[in-house]
């Protein structure tokens, strides 16, 4: 992977969405709730989009969510991603209601790969997943997800 | 008092085909933006004198206005070049004239993304920004490709299901002299085409090209003295729904629903009664998203109801009569104006719907919109 290239596409580090970085290199998916109704949002926002609360809190998700769909990217629309092709990606529902779009960590693991397959497993609407957390080329640790049974759980 | 009502009468565009030939070098859009102005214009027997109002889109109105002379309209306004903007740009003229704010109102659109290299996936244009790049997640493209691979898990609808819009689009678009892709294409054709977001194929998506369209709008009052039959907006109806990714997690089903809703009510006309559909297709999933939403097809049952001869010219009711944009060109939905304005005077050539009265135009987008155009 071009390192410079992917490191243009990370969303820069931001005083109001530090604590979601952190959560990711401390290996906890890291949301912000908000204070006065508690509903959960991602990305990070100035206000709570049902109530308009200006105050909320990073509380520490679940990790757990539901494939709601996924596809397998051909195109090479990216430089950094352009050896990875193709490449599948994944919308995840997490547990506490934000949709985000990720990858599998399976499906980037070197075994599946000596097997011949990139985004060779089925998967099935509305499976259960997990997030994981990878450092990615350069550093920065991202969620992934995984459909495995969810360690420590 | 009743609510005054509204034509459009005339229009213009460009030979789309001649544009896709030649990208040598990018082509200027306030040039191609003037021919089609000028030929709207020309359609209907106006001058610049006449237009009081001025919408643009992906163009700026400066510089168009000082192109072509238009230098003191009432009203002016630039709205975003995505193909939401469309049925948007209509609903605003249709508003100014009825308000009485303006009285012939020109709505412009032109691009060059085709000569000018624009990217539609890859780039900061993105609809949900870096926390889906960083996963290599890009384009609208794979936003509606997601949305499809859900539907049809849902629906058990096989890996051919969108292989009729294809072939329809382009049999339309073989009798379409502007048509930028006028060679049909069979079953098998369709299915060896690569995939760009699996599970879309290069044939599911829209032809980015060069290109403008111009339509002008009026009261029917003042329709009825001017050069050709006029085109009634019989209705207009529209609804967001707005949200960081291009996917909505029905589909736009509700939405669109709401809109019909309000439409054909408008109206007083429903799905049996429309004798032509222009069905704004980024990706040809889009289409069945829109069928469903607006009644013409059951839910979860467009895919196979597209396979039953409703929707071919001969059909009850045909769709995308141009070619639409996998065949015609992209124009982001104002192509489709044009092409019903067309329908209904009776000048679309070898593609004309025989009894052509109604036409209904719908975009499923983050606004949905839709018209019904009548024939008086």
């Amino acid at each position: 992977m071009d390192v410079a290239a992917y490191a243009k596409l990370l969303p820069d580090i931001t005083p109001r969405n530090k604590p979601f970085w952190d959560g990711c290199a401390a290996g906890e998916l890291r949301l912000q709730k908000c204070a006065d109704c508690g509903r959960y949002r991602f990305p990070d926002a100035p206000v709570c989009p049902e109530c308009l609360s200006s105050s909320a809190s990073w509380e520490t998700a679940s990790g757990a969510g539901t494939i709601w769909s996924w596809c397998t990217m051909h195109q090479k629309y990216f430089a950094a991603f352009a050896d990875e092709v193709p490449y599948r990606l994944v919308y995840v529902r997490l547990a506490e209601g934000p949709l985000v779009i990720s990858v599998l960590a399976e499906d980037s693991d070197d075994s599946a790969a000596d097997s011949g397959g990139t985004s060779s497993k089925e998967l099935r609407l509305d499976q259960p997943v997990h997030a994981v957390f990878r450092p990615r080329p350069g550093g920065r640790v991202i969620p992934q997800f995984s459909t495995g049974a969810a360690a420590g759980m | 008092m009743a609510m005054k009502d509204v034509a459009i009468v005339g229009v213009g565009s460009s030979d789309f085909r001649r544009l896709y030939a030649d990208k040598s070098q990018p082509n200027d859009v306030y040039q191609l933006a003037a021919e089609a102005f000028r030929d709207a214009l020309d359609d209907c027997g106006a001058t610049q004198q006449d237009i009081d109002g001025l919408i643009c889109t992906n163009i700026k109105y400066g510089q168009f206005g000082e192109t072509v002379g238009l230098t003191g309209p009432g009203f002016v306004h630039d709205l975003e070049g995505t193909g939401r903007m469309a049925g948007i740009s209509l609903q605003e003229a249709c508003a100014l004239v009825r308000s009485g704010m303006a009285d012939m109102v020109a709505c412009v659109y032109a691009t060059n993304g085709r000569t000018a290299g624009t990217k539609y996936g890859g780039g900061d244009a993105d609809p949900a920004g870096a926390y889906d790049a960083m996963y290599g997640m890009t384009s609208t493209g794979a936003y509606v490709s997601m949305m499809y691979q859900r539907y049809q898990a849902m629906y058990g609808a096989p890996d051919d299901a969108l292989a009729p819009l294809a072939i329809n689009n382009r049999a339309n678009g073989a009798r379409n002299p502007i048509a930028v892709f006028q060679k049909e294409i069979d079953h098998d054709e369709y299915l060896s085409s690569r995939f760009i977001a699996e599970p879309l194929r290069l044939l599911d998506y829209c032809i980015i090209n060069d290109g403008a369209v111009a339509f002008i709008v009026t009261s029917l009052d003042r329709a009825r003295d001017m050069r050709k039959k006029p085109v009634r907006v019989a209705a207009t109806a529209g609804k967001a729904e707005l949200s960081r990714s291009y996917i909505s997690p029905d589909f736009y089903f509700e939405t669109s629903v709401a809109v019909a809703d309000r439409l054909y009510q408008a109206a007083g006309i429903g799905p049996d009664q429309i004798d032509c559909m222009q069905v704004y297709d980024n990706f040809l999933p889009t289409i069945l998203f829109t069928l469903e939403g607006f009644g013409h097809a059951p839910r979860g049952g467009s895919w196979e109801w597209i396979r039953d001869g409703w929707i071919e010219l001969g059909g009850k009711r045909p769709l995308n009569t141009s070619g639409g944009h996998t065949s015609e060109s992209y124009m982001q939905g104002f192509a489709f104006h044009v092409e019903a304005v067309r329908q209904l005077r009776g000048e679309a050539g070898d593609r004309q719907v025989e009894n052509c009265n109604t036409v209904q135009y719908m975009c499923v987008s983050p606004i949905v919109t839709s018209h019904i155009f009548v024939a008086d």
